[in-house]
């Protein structure tokens, strides 16, 4: 009897543990996929679906960080397209690099309101920020000389400077 | 029977050839100036092997086909029509070597849309693109809405005859002062001082937006440059979107139409007459067919609620027609919204808005305002006969400068370059619906490269295949040059292989 009981208990604890287990699994995955950033495409196509819902979007900072009063418009491209972050001014000062020719933008992790047509923006597609975190640091790009470029325009410029001299004396 | 073309015939074209090449070999020395300024040193070099190329390939056309008479109209249509495949092949040799175009065929179709004042983008990782490059899109752009042709009569053509015919060959038909040189230099005129007071105030409204003085200055420019030229490159990837700005809206729309408008009409404004603005038959027919498809678009929005307010509604519908219209092509709204929030109905106004275009003797494509006010009045001639006793005398007028009866040989003319669009735009459709595409979709993009307008539903992109860019590349060239010349060249190597000596 006493023997049963033990076995009863010991397997009520086992199926308690297997269940917070589960539970954990579940609320992480659930952590997870909150997280998992969408692209721009998805959420450019399915504009509708993610209409004034909390997503997140990972993409390089390109252009200029606009400020605006106590807000700032920063564009964000995924590599498919860019899209415009509203954000607040303190939000954008952790904006340190921002991509052009000569830098790679810093690439940043944005979770904030995805608005269609933003009633606030003129119907502009756009997100608004709630939280951004810099997924890695963008850097300045040197940039290395083009050897094969610079003697093509040394051989051109000889072949333009017999042409032109052909020309000068055929006119004389 | 025909005759194959004569020795002397090609050494003209060769020689007035080789001096337009030599003027866009001069022209890639501007985004070198950029490029120094901002300090790119890769850049640098696609222009200068660029130019080079241009200026040895113009020097030599020079050397072996110098000839002292002047241009007939054959030759001067051959010469307009081919200059511009040249500037294509030639101006996309930068834009190539930057590596940001996929292939060689890529930068042509890229080269043809700036040159074309069109608008469609195949370049890759825009945002990364160097000042100089990205100057160079834009002044490619500018200088196709000028008219290539212009730019070497202004500067590098003598002999006034052979101008006039090179004018006309790149569809400008109206002579604004008595001499053809001194209407390109005019209309040079008016767009450098369009293009000081656009550039500033595009410079000014971006540095209130928060964009840095330099690179406020180089949009405001770029930007300018494609607006007043109804092209529609703009220096970032989102296009106008990239801005957030209704001022910076508000100062392109104003832009747009000042391009759209016939630098005639832009003559007799500066000159005072401020009345002929009110009863210019394109003018009228502008503002008429602005308020029919805005109506039209503005159902087709409400339709399917693509806005939630009346002011959304109004400020992403309109821009995007006015943009349409005038044959610019800038974006408020992504490409792929055109296709999954706009109804049916809002696209075939804004296709119908593209197909118009705006003034003759302008920047813009298309069928354009003069023609479509003529068809329009030969129509109501002919209701009123069918009408009115058979006794009565029906006149139909217009006025365009001047009050014109609308006579069955004009009448004939602009219904002919109708229909010769309207042949393009479905040329385009059938072979975009052949690779799959959707009627719709298909005619929205085979309309905006036929017009030279630049909006695009999605289709244009990188992984196009290769015969649809080749038939976007011939309808932005042909579309751009009216026709006329495009026939003629045709006709002269139809001649070439089959005429007779």
């Amino acid at each position: 009897m006493m023997r049963s009981q033990v076995t009863c208990h010991t397997s009520q604890v086992k199926v308690k543990g297997l269940v917070l287990f589960l539970t954990c699994v579940l609320c992480l995955a659930a952590g997870d996929l909150f997280a998992q950033s969408i692209s721009s495409s998805e959420l450019i196509n399915n504009a509708k679906l993610y209409e004034g819902k909390v997503v997140t979007f990972e993409g390089e900072a390109i252009g200029d960080v606009m400020a605006r009063g106590e807000y700032a418009w920063l564009n964000v491209n995924d590599g498919q397209n860019a899209i415009g972050i509203w954000m607040g001014k303190e939000l954008a000062g952790e904006v340190s690099f921002t991509g052009s020719y000569k830098s790679r933008g810093d690439w940043l992790e944005i979770t904030g309101i995805f608005n269609r047509a933003c009633l606030e923006h003129g119907g502009d597609l756009d997100i608004h920020a709630q939280a951004i975190r810099k997924v890695r640091l963008g850097r300045a790009v040197s940039e290395r000389l083009n050897t094969g470029k610079r003697n093509m325009v040394f051989i051109l410029s000889g072949v333009l400077c017999a042409v032109w001299i052909l020309k000068r004396l055929k006119l004389k | 029977m025909i005759l194959r073309p004569r020795l002397e015939d090609v050494k003209a074209i060769g020689y007035y050839l080789g001096r337009i090449i030599l003027a866009l070999g001069l022209a890639m020395l501007v985004p070198i100036i950029i490029g120094m300024s901002a300090g790119e040193i890769n850049p640098i070099f696609d222009f200068l092997i660029g130019a080079e190329i241009s200026l040895v390939f113009g020097l030599i056309l020079i050397k072996l086909c110098f000839v002292e008479k002047d241009l007939s109209w054959m030759q001067g249509m051959i010469v307009v029509s081919l200059s511009w495949l040249v500037a294509m092949l030639l101006g996309a040799i930068p834009l190539y070597l930057s590596g940001h175009w996929k292939s060689y065929l890529d930068a042509c179709f890229d080269s043809m849309s700036g040159f074309a004042t069109t608008g469609l983008v195949l370049a890759q990782d825009l945002d990364h693109l160097s000042y100089a490059h990205n100057f160079w899109r834009h002044l490619i752009m500018f200088l196709g809405g000028q008219g290539i042709v212009i730019v070497a009569i202004s500067f590098f053509v003598r002999g006034a005859s052979g101008a006039f015919r090179m004018y006309v060959g790149e569809a400008r038909d109206e002579r604004i002062l008595p001499n053809v040189i001194s209407t390109s230099r005019f209309i040079w005129l008016v767009s450098a001082i369009y293009f000081v007071l656009g550039t500033l105030s595009l410079s000014i409204v971006a540095m209130l937006n928060g964009i840095k003085p330099f690179n406020a200055l180089f949009h405001g420019a770029c930007i300018f440059m494609t607006a007043f030229d109804t092209g529609g490159f703009s220096p970032q990837s989102q296009s106008i979107l990239y801005y957030h700005s209704l001022p910076f809206e508000i100062v392109t729309i104003v832009i747009m139409i000042l391009g759209a408008l016939n630098f005639r009409l832009h003559y007799h404004l500066w000159a005072g007459n401020r009345r002929e603005i009110f009863k210019n038959i394109e003018t009228r027919t502008f503002f008429a067919t602005v308020l029919i498809i805005f109506g039209v678009v503005a159902f087709g929005l409400m339709q399917v609620g693509s806005y939630p307010k009346a002011a959304l509604l109004f400020r992403k519908g309109f821009y995007q027609l006015i943009s349409g219209h005038s044959g610019t092509g800038f974006m408020t709204i992504y490409a792929a919204q055109f296709a999954n929030e706009w109804s049916q109905i809002a696209l075939v106004g804004m296709i119908c808005a593209m197909a118009l275009g705006g003034a003759v003797c302008s920047t813009t494509g298309a069928i354009k305002m003069l023609r479509i006010g003529i068809v329009f009045k030969a129509l109501k001639e002919d209701l009123k006969r069918i009408i009115m006793p058979e006794r009565a005398v029906i006149i139909e007028k217009f006025h365009h400068i001047k009050e014109t009866f609308v006579e069955d040989k004009i009448a004939r003319s602009a219904l002919l370059i109708t229909l010769a669009y309207l042949g393009l735009y479905f040329l385009g459709t059938i072979v975009g619906m052949l690779f799959g595409h959707s009627f719709a979709n298909a005619l929205f993009e085979s309309t905006s490269a036929a017009a030279n307008v630049g909006l695009s539903c999605g289709i244009t992109g990188v992984n196009m295949p290769a015969a649809l860019k080749f038939t976007y590349i011939f309808q932005m060239w042909a579309g751009r040059l009216e026709f006329m010349s495009v026939f003629v060249l045709i006709g002269f190597i139809v001649a070439a292989i089959k005429g007779k000596k």
